[in-house]
């Protein structure tokens, strides 16, 4: 390593010159090449997988937002203008909507993983707290995505999901009714659900998946329930064992 | 603190969570069979969830014995500390630390209060349908139903699209009766259909008003398979009450829909019939029991 350093030393300079003055390289380098536990099974990665598709969800929406219309009036046709016209529309449309799926899916089996792991004990039960509020806030992106194609699918059904909140005791009517912004379903609950799933939500969930993660750097990796090695914490107890990842 | 202590801040294993959990379940399987069992339930997850709250309250006195160390190291005398007479009573750190929270509450606040509003007060505020002319009376034949759409705000368009069923009963004394009855399922808001042959062909118009003559021997949701009778009563299925109903009034001659009311149930037919009326509420709530109590305020509508 530290011969091709001085041999292609000035291709690092940009790189020098940011670690210097903010010290993110180093911080990506401990985030990347952190120590985790020798026996981590395949199952542990469906955390980074379930950010990969939130990414996919993000980078996706993003590019539907610029041709879709959030009005009562030119919705369904702006979706069908994606769909049918615009080059590669139905691919990304096609992403983003089949993402959403993956995404519930892959934060599940996260889920599920970490329940049959026993890794939401102590130190890490915030870490599970955060992650329930983020399979909270991601399933309500489902369901305030569903009704943006503004077909009779997606209508119907945002009607049901509104009224099952409605059935909440004493508070439900006042969901309800604050989701459809009025009292029926009318031309601003489009807009509504538009704002809530692209702008509201998706920041939420940017912000508690930082939380999220810098939870999992923190407290470490759990091993797997059969690990013989000690569960939890960054081995601390052998300094320099891989100093050579870290090079 | 560090993850890695021998002695973690949790609670020691107690068997008070699961009484809590067989009280809330007692008082979930209340919900299906009888309210005294919801009580029950209640009363059960009450004296558990106490117990176990003294439990952990408890242990923590125990265990939590801090074991103070000086911070300057065995055998350092420590900081000084000045007798409490001689202290500062309210240092000029504090009151500026207080005072900048107080003022960044209040800047805070000035912004976030006014858009919190807007966020949330359009939906509550300005509420209540106009009534909406449906057209001469003359329309509505005698004895059968009439299916009646209309767009209860034309500005905005087909998502305003109301459906109402309409039947004229005769003269009540010498007021003429309507029977008006709302096309949302009652249990989670589809639309009902009428169940009998509806005549497309003879559709009248007027204005943005549909009128198609149906002859319908109850109305059913393809939701979920509500069904109603020519009344709206429930007969089957998941609705809770029966359907919604629309007053009227009559103005030279037209009929008027006016502001929708819901309905617990309806005795008799036609003209002759009671209606179970209450406030106008939202799908799947129960309109009268028990169940009714847990939708006390209604929100303005």
């Amino acid at each position: 390593m530290s011969n091709q350093r001085s041999k292609y030393e000035h291709l690092m300079y940009p790189v020098d010159w940011l670690e210097e003055r903010s010290g993110l390289v180093g911080g990506i380098k401990y985030f990347l090449f952190r120590k985790v536990p020798g026996d981590v099974n395949w199952f542990q990665t469906l955390g980074a997988a379930t950010l990969t598709a939130f990414l996919v969800q993000a980078t996706t929406g993003v590019m539907l937002a610029m041709y879709y219309k959030p009005d009562a009036k030119s919705a369904y046709p702006s979706i069908e203008h994606i769909t049918n016209d615009l080059f590669a529309g139905w691919l990304v449309r096609g992403m983003h909507r089949w993402g959403a799926s993956v995404f519930i899916i892959l934060m599940f089996m996260h889920m599920g993983r970490v329940f049959l792991f026993g890794a939401y004990k102590y130190p890490r039960e915030l870490t599970w707290i955060v992650g329930v509020i983020l399979v909270a806030l991601g399933l309500a992106e489902g369901f305030t995505g569903y009704l943006l194609p503004w077909d009779q699918t997606a209508y119907w059904a945002t009607t049901v999901g509104i009224n099952i909140n409605g059935t909440a005791p004493f508070l439900g009517p006042f969901i309800a009714q604050f989701l459809q912004g009025g009292e029926f379903i009318n031309a601003d609950t489009l807009s509504r659900f538009y704002a809530i799933h692209m702008l509201l939500l998706p920041a939420m969930i940017a912000g508690l998946i930082g939380l999220h993660l810098y939870l999992v750097i923190r407290l470490g990796v759990t091993s797997p329930p059969w690990s013989k090695e000690a569960a939890g914490g960054s081995n601390d107890s052998e300094p320099g064992a891989d100093e050579e990842t870290h090079g | 603190m560090d993850p890695r202590r021998k002695t973690p801040h949790v609670p020691g294993p107690s068997l008070w969570p699961v009484g809590f959990a067989i009280g809330v379940a007692v008082a979930l399987l209340g919900l299906v069979v009888r309210w005294q069992i919801i009580a029950l339930g209640i009363v059960i997850s009450l004296v558990f969830g106490i117990l176990w709250i003294r439990d952990a309250a408890g242990r923590r006195g125990i265990t939590e014995t801090v074991e103070v160390e000086s911070e300057y190291g065995p055998g350092h005398p420590g900081p000084t500390i000045p007798p409490p007479s001689t202290r500062e009573k309210y240092p000029r750190s504090v009151f500026l630390e207080l005072s900048t929270l107080g003022v960044g509450g209040v800047i805070g606040g000035l912004v976030t209060l006014p858009a919190l509003g807007f966020m949330i007060g359009p939906a509550f505020l300005k509420q209540g349908v106009k009534d909406h002319d449906l057209g001469p009376v003359e329309n509505f034949p005698q004895d059968s139903f009439v299916v009646a759409t209309y767009m209860s705000d034309p500005a905005q368009g087909e998502v305003s699209r109301r459906t109402a069923f309409v039947r004229y009963n005769g003269l009540l004394g010498s007021q003429p009766s309507f029977t008006i009855i709302s096309n949302h399922c009652v249990h989670l808001g589809c639309p009902v259909q009428p169940n009998g042959p509806v005549y497309d062909k003879q559709s009248k118009t007027f204005g943005d008003v549909t009128l198609i003559p149906a002859k319908p021997s109850g109305f059913g949701c393809p939701c979920h398979g509500g069904q109603y009778d020519s009344e709206g009563n429930r007969v089957a299925g998941p609705p809770v009450r029966a359907l919604d109903r629309y007053s009227f009034s009559i103005r030279n001659g037209h009929l008027f829909v006016g502001a929708p009311y819901s309905v617990a149930k309806v005795e008799g037919v036609g003209s002759a019939a009671k209606i179970h009326k209450s406030a106008y509420s939202y799908p799947g709530e129960q309109a009268d029991g028990v169940e009714s109590w847990l939708y006390p305020i209604q929100p303005p509508n």
